[in-house]
This record gives C-alpha cells, structure tokens and sequence, in this order.
C-alpha cells in the first residue's frame, strides 16, 4: 500500500494517522475527566466512594497503548526506510553548507548556490559541512538530515511537481542562521538538460582550466576555510 | 483543628540562634532551605521569563525588531539556560522535596542537612555565574542550550562561564539527589512501607536516581568542551580530530533523562493532589508507583531520539524509536489513573485541583506531540522546527510548570500558614490556560508548515503564527503577574491559617503543625495504613 506513495505522502500519512489517534485520545480523555468533575462535584456527590484498583482496567491500559504504539512506529519506519537507500540510478549532487550559505556541485564540477533538479528523477545528495554543523531541510518535501562537518550524511529526494521550493538550514550555525535559505528548482527534463548544457558550456568557456577543478573536491573545502 | 500549644515554635520563628538573613542562608532546617530555593528559584525564573518575552517580541514581525541576530541569539541561550538549569530541573525537588519529603515520611530532616546547605549555596553560586555571563564583557553564550559542537567551541561570547555554571547547577543537583534516595531508605516513619509511601515521595525517589546516575555524564561532557575550548584537545571538535556526534550523544545521555528530572516530580504533586480534592483514595496506586521508576528506566535508552537527522544506522534509528513509543505507556497509564480516581469522588475545584487539571489536558498535547516526533519519518520533516518548541513547552511548562503552581497553591497554607484569595488563583488559572495556549499551539501550526527554530528572522508566511504567539507571551506574562501578586498578598495579608489539615489530604504533612515546627513533630508518627486511605467513605457507607 506504501508502494505508489510519495515519500511527502508517506510523511504526511505517518503524522494524519499519529495526530488523529492523538486527537481522539486527547479530546477524550479530556471530556471523561470534565464529565466527570461535574456528575461528582462535591455539590451533587457528598459522599465519594473508594476504588483502590482494578486490574482487568490497568492491563487494557497497558496492553492497548502497546498495540497503539506499535501502529504508529510502524508508519513512522516504513517511510524512513525509503528515504536511507537512494537508487543507485539516482544523480548525485554534493551539498557543501558553510556559514551561512549553501553551495550545490554537480558530477562535472559545476557549482551553483541553486539547486536545480529534474523532475521525476532522483537525486541522491552527499553533504558536507565546511565549518559547523547545519541541517539541508526542504519543508515541501519533508526531509532534512544534518550536515556535519566529520562526517558525510546522504539522503535522497525525488521531485514530483515543477516548481522552487526553500531550502532552509535546521540546525543551528551562529549569526546568519536564519538567514541559510536557497532554493531548489525543479524543472521539467528536457528544461534541465538544456539548462545544465548551457552552465556546463559557460563554465568550461570562463575557466580554460576547468578540468583541474573537476578534479578537486577540495576547492570549495579551501574556499570555505577561507571565509571562515 | 487541635490547638495544642508547642515548646517548639514554628519553623519561621526558630533562628537557631541566627540573627536576620545568617538564620536563614546558614540553616540547616530542610524547611528553611526549601525557603531559600523557593526565592531564589522566583528571581532566576523572573529574569527566565523576561528573555522569553524579548523573544516573543523580537519575533513579533519578520525583519529586525527590537535588538540585533547576536542578541536575539544569546536570548533564547539566556532563556533555555536559566529555564533548564535554573528552574525546572531543580524546581519540584529543591523546594517542595526539600520541605515536603521528610514531613511526608515522618522524618525530621533530610539525611544529610548540611549537604542540603551545600547544594543550595551550589545552586547560588551556579545561578548567579550564569547571570553573570550574561553581563560580563564577550557577551552573552550565543550557543543554544544544548552547546552543540563544534559552534560552542568557535564561538567568542561567554560560552565557559556559561558551562562552569551547568557543571556546578549539576552537582548541586547530584548532592540534592543522594540526599533523597538516603533520606528515603533510612528515615521512613515506623510502619511506613515502601509501598506506604506518598506517590509525590515516589516520583521524588526515581528522579533522585537519575541525578545521581546522569548528571556526572553532564557535568564530565561539558568539562571537556572546556578543556576542547581551552587546550585544543580534539575529543569533539573536527578540525582537531574530534567527533562533534559524539558529543551530541553525551549530551543527550544526560538531557534525555533529565526531562523525566523535570516532569516525574510535577506527576508526583498530581498523584497528591488529585485524591485530596476527589475525597478518595487514588486509583491504582501500585501501577502509579512502578510507572515511576519505568520511566526512570526506559527514558534513560531514549537520548538518541534527538539525532535521528545525525544519520544514525538503521537498527539504531529503529532501536530508539521503538523505545521512545515504549516510554510514552507508563507516561500514559498514569493519565489513566489520575482521571479514574476522579470516577465516584466527591470533587471540588480548589487552586490546587485546577492546575492539576490543567496539567493533565497540557500533558496529554505535550506527551502526544512528543509521539508524532517520534515516528521516524516526521521526525526528519519536523526536527529542530517550531513543532519541537511547542512540544517542549507543553510538557516543560504545560507540564512541569502547571505542577509547580499546582504544589504551590496545594502546600502554600502549610508553608506558611496563610491562605491566598481563591478567587484571584482561578482567575489566574484561566488566564494562564488562555495565554499558554495562545503562545504555544501556533508554534506546532509553524513547524508543521516548516518554521525551523533557533531563527531571529523568518518568511513572510510564518508572520500570522509569529504574531498570535507573541501576543500569547502577553497575557501568559499577565496570568503569571496575577498569580504571583495574589501569593505574594496572601503571604502579606492573607487570611491566617492554623488548621492541621485544611485541605483534608490524608498523608503525613497534614499531621504535623501549620506551618511545621521545627523538626517536625512533638512525636514521630507511627504509619497504619496507606497514603489515601480515606477510610470515612467506607464509615459513612455503612452507618447511612
Ligand atoms: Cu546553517
């Protein structure tokens, strides 16, 4: 049934199933204690009568939560598993994040502080972190993972819709924290090839050494110390 | 009731041959040292509440407001320091367990009285260090509470004063812990069972154990972000060859115990509170006790639930997610109890009772929310945004905070032997429960929406949500003024109490002396039955 879901739709799916248990049970256990405040106030009921305990109750309440609890890890996984493995057809771009900006490099080494992405294709993304931690975070597609600076964390995504959504920085980096906003862009397939085409011709004709930069992931890692 | 007149006066009167303030920052009496916590932990919070304003007011617009990023930075550091550090870790324990646990066991002090001293001078000391490097010259920490790495180590404003206060809030609450747990095995009334305990000394017990077992993991983290920041020795820090995640670890290790710190005791003040005012016993009392130490045990194998978005293995992320659902049931069959010993009493709606009620409601939204952010895949969407913040404060505050008012409307005539207008508390009450709501519900709108927290600016769209809360931070301010003025009179002017047992509760404080003398009792009392007998049901049942 997951199978034909979107991961948004599975993140989506995951919070309506857990939010609505949690509505009914919130709204429920709420309106039996306010029910019962008034049936035995004081003014209608002198005389309270005592009930220590009864079992039958505290296993239902135990055991039935058990069963809750189960459902909702079950839909939080589900979709979690998804988007741990990207497809090993997915394109990958490596995100670098530094204080306070984002910088997007593709396979051919070309950089952009944009992401531009096709649509329906997947994009596997290598994250970096020049300086301190920050979190790659795009709200519409439901999904961040942090971006440490030891330590190279991958995700994945696949665009479903045209359009550019924010990207934001989650975990707190100093200053401009607020400020680490870009863009992904989506566009249609053929769009993007004639676009990455374009840049990939406009790199090459400014740097006559373009080959050497392709070759080194370190330039940016240089450029980030740099700023720093 | 009885007017029985004493050679030992009230604990108020007793100076120990003290004059003025040396009577009391030199006493060892545990209920002078609830005291001196009590005004201390009312100025810390005070200030704790004027940065949460300013944050509010910062955040009232997009753009800048009223101060600079690096200042607005530094506020919600101030804020969750003092808040965390200051008041609510040490709250329920230092004030009411430090005046109510030996009143409730028979004792006439705690075990260790002079190292209860300590722990307040301690916490003193840790408190005003904090405050001081606020002032001091390098600035206010602008590192979050939390003090991830490698940001505290790169960051120039006060960030070791800052940490030198945590390590030392940290022993103080170490000391206060070993004190319960000793006070508690050794000094129990005769007849007076593990199982004759009151719940609020329950929860009191397991959250001693966790002070104990986490705090040294704290107090070792921080010193080494110190000597990192120092001496350059690279446990944490990339640059150096550390590992910043390995930090994240041992500073939730700690951190994710010390929420049940924060909130088993406040659930201890509820078990009280409820069966007084419902006129019965409490509904499974068994279930209520061991769901304490559950807690205290399962939510020590949680900590890892804040770092799903580190990049954690799978069995991992699956291991403490599975766990984290795991420690929502004893959470949940306390709930339960509470509001079953609500069926068939005789209810009346006091102060107290009404911000116990309040903290169930509250807790339900905190304890559920805390679920949502639990599944794994929302976890990715709604980690470090607006939906956490809201989370937090409803269980921090909605909870923890609810049952600090509750205790302190419940025990303040036997503290002090005065009575607050009831009137003026419920209308605070209500105020409160608008304000709060109005404060924190948007913020789980926000985050849902994808409004990451720890932003001193923010997008347009947010701007609505951002407005609605700040404006909630106005009437919480006003609920909290009414409440506090309303003490504060009723302590100036209130009407005199001398009544054991004006409440008509049935564990042990409301046998001793309004307010209690010092140490306690004329005559240690002898436990027969259990906490919330209230035995008379039963009496009348068979004469009527
Ligand atoms: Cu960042």
């Amino acid at each position: 049934m997951f199978e034909e879901m979107t991961y948004p739709e599975s993140v989506n799916n995951a919070f309506l199933f857990i939010a609505s248990i949690a509505a009914v049970i919130i709204v429920g256990v709420t309106a039996v204690m306010i029910y019962f405040v008034v049936k035995y106030h004081r003014s209608r009921n002198k005389k309270a009568v005592n009930i220590p305990k009864h079992y039958g109750l505290e296993i239902f309440w135990t055991v039935a939560p058990v069963f809750l609890a189960a459902a909702m890890f079950w839909y939080g996984y589900v979709g979690y598993a998804d988007i741990t493995d990207p497809p090993d057809d997915a394109m990958r771009v490596t995100v670098y994040g530094q204080m306070w900006k984002w910088t997007f490099e593709y396979e051919n080494g070309l950089r952009k502080d944009t992401l531009y992405v096709p649509l329906n294709r997947a994009v596997a993304l290598d994250l970096k972190s020049l300086d301190v931690n920050h979190s790659f975070y795009i709200p519409t597609f439901r999904f961040k993972m942090d971006v440490l600076p030891n330590k190279d964390n991958e995700t994945w995504f696949k665009a479903e819709d045209v359009g550019e959504f924010d990207i934001a920085c989650a975990e707190y980096c100093g200053l401009e924290h607020s400020y680490m906003y870009s863009k992904v862009v989506v566009m249609p397939e053929a769009a993007y090839k004639a676009w990455f085409e374009e840049e990939t011709a406009k790199m090459n004709a400014s740097d006559t050494t373009a080959s050497d930069t392709t070759a080194s992931d370190t330039t940016a890692v240089e450029k980030g110390a740099s700023v720093e | 009731m009885d007017a029985t007149t004493h050679t030992n006066g009230s604990y108020l009167s007793k100076t120990g041959g003290k004059g003025g303030i040396r009577s009391w920052i030199f006493s060892t009496d545990h209920k002078r040292i609830g005291l001196l916590y009590f005004a201390s932990l009312a100025v810390f919070f005070s200030v704790g509440v004027v940065f949460g304003l300013l944050m509010r007011l910062e955040l009232i617009a997009p753009g800048p407001t009223i101060t600079d990023a690096q200042t607005y930075n530094s506020f919600f550091t101030v804020h969750g320091v003092i808040m965390i550090f200051l008041f609510v870790v040490p709250g329920l324990p230092a004030i009411f367990g430090n005046f109510f646990l030996p009143l409730m066991i028979g004792a006439k002090d705690v075990a260790f009285p002079r190292l209860n001293l300590l722990s307040w001078w301690l916490y003193l000391a840790g408190g005003l260090i904090a405050l001081a490097s606020v002032v001091m010259p390098g600035g206010a920490a602008d590192t979050g509470w939390t003090f991830y790495i490698p940001y505290s180590v790169r960051s120039n404003t006060n960030v070791i004063p800052a940490l030198i206060a945590a390590f030392i809030l940290g022993f103080s609450s170490i000391l206060t812990g070993v004190n319960f747990i000793t006070t508690v095995h050794r000094m129990r009334a005769p007849g007076q069972t593990f199982f004759k305990m009151p719940l609020f000394v329950w929860a009191l017990y397991s959250t001693g154990w966790i002070q104990l077992l986490a705090t040294p993991i704290i107090g070792i983290t921080l010193v080494m972000v110190g000597v990192e920041r120092l001496l350059s020795v690279g446990i944490f820090d990339p640059s150096l060859g550390g590992d910043p995640v390995l930090y994240q670890h041992l500073f939730w290790i700690y951190s994710h115990p010390a929420v049940y710190i924060m909130i088993l005791p406040a659930m201890g003040v509820i078990s009280e509170v409820i069966p007084v005012f419902a006129r019965r016993t409490i509904f499974g009392y068994n279930f209520i006790a061991y769901s304490s130490l559950a807690i205290a045990i399962f939510g020590s194998l949680v900590w890892a639930h804040h770092m799903f978005t580190a990049g954690m293995s799978g069995v991992a992320a699956i291991a403490f997610s599975a766990f984290t659902f795991l420690v929502a049931i004893p959470s949940a069959v306390k709930v339960f109890n509470w509001v079953a010993t609500l069926y068939k009493g005789s209810i009346t709606l006091e102060p107290p009772m009404l911000f116990a009620l309040g903290f169930i409601f509250h807790f339900l939204i905190g304890g559920f929310t805390g679920l949502v952010q639990g599944a794994l895949s929302v976890n990715l969407h709604i980690h470090d945004t607006y939906f956490i913040v809201g989370h937090f404060h409803y269980v921090m505050f909605g909870g923890m905070g609810f049952g600090f008012l509750a205790a302190t409307h419940f025990w303040f005539p036997k503290m002090f032997g005065k009575m607050y207008n009831h009137k003026r508390a419920a209308v605070g009450f209500w105020t409160l429960v608008v304000g709060f709501n109005t404060l924190y519900f948007p913020m789980f709108v926000m985050g849902w929406l994808g409004m990451p927290r720890r932003y001193y600016d923010y997008l347009p769209e947010f701007h609505t949500y951002h407005f609605i809360s700040t404006v909630g931070s106005w009437i919480v301010a006003l609920a909290l003024l009414i409440i506090l003025v309303n003490l504060i009179l009723g302590l100036a002017k209130g009407e005199r109490v001398r009544e054991k047992n004006p409440w008509g509760g049935e564990t042990l404080e409301w046998r001793a002396d309004t307010p209690p003398i010092h140490e306690n009792w004329e005559e240690i009392p002898v436990v027969t039955g259990g906490p919330y007998d209230y035995k008379r049901n039963d009496e009348n049942e068979s004469t009527t």
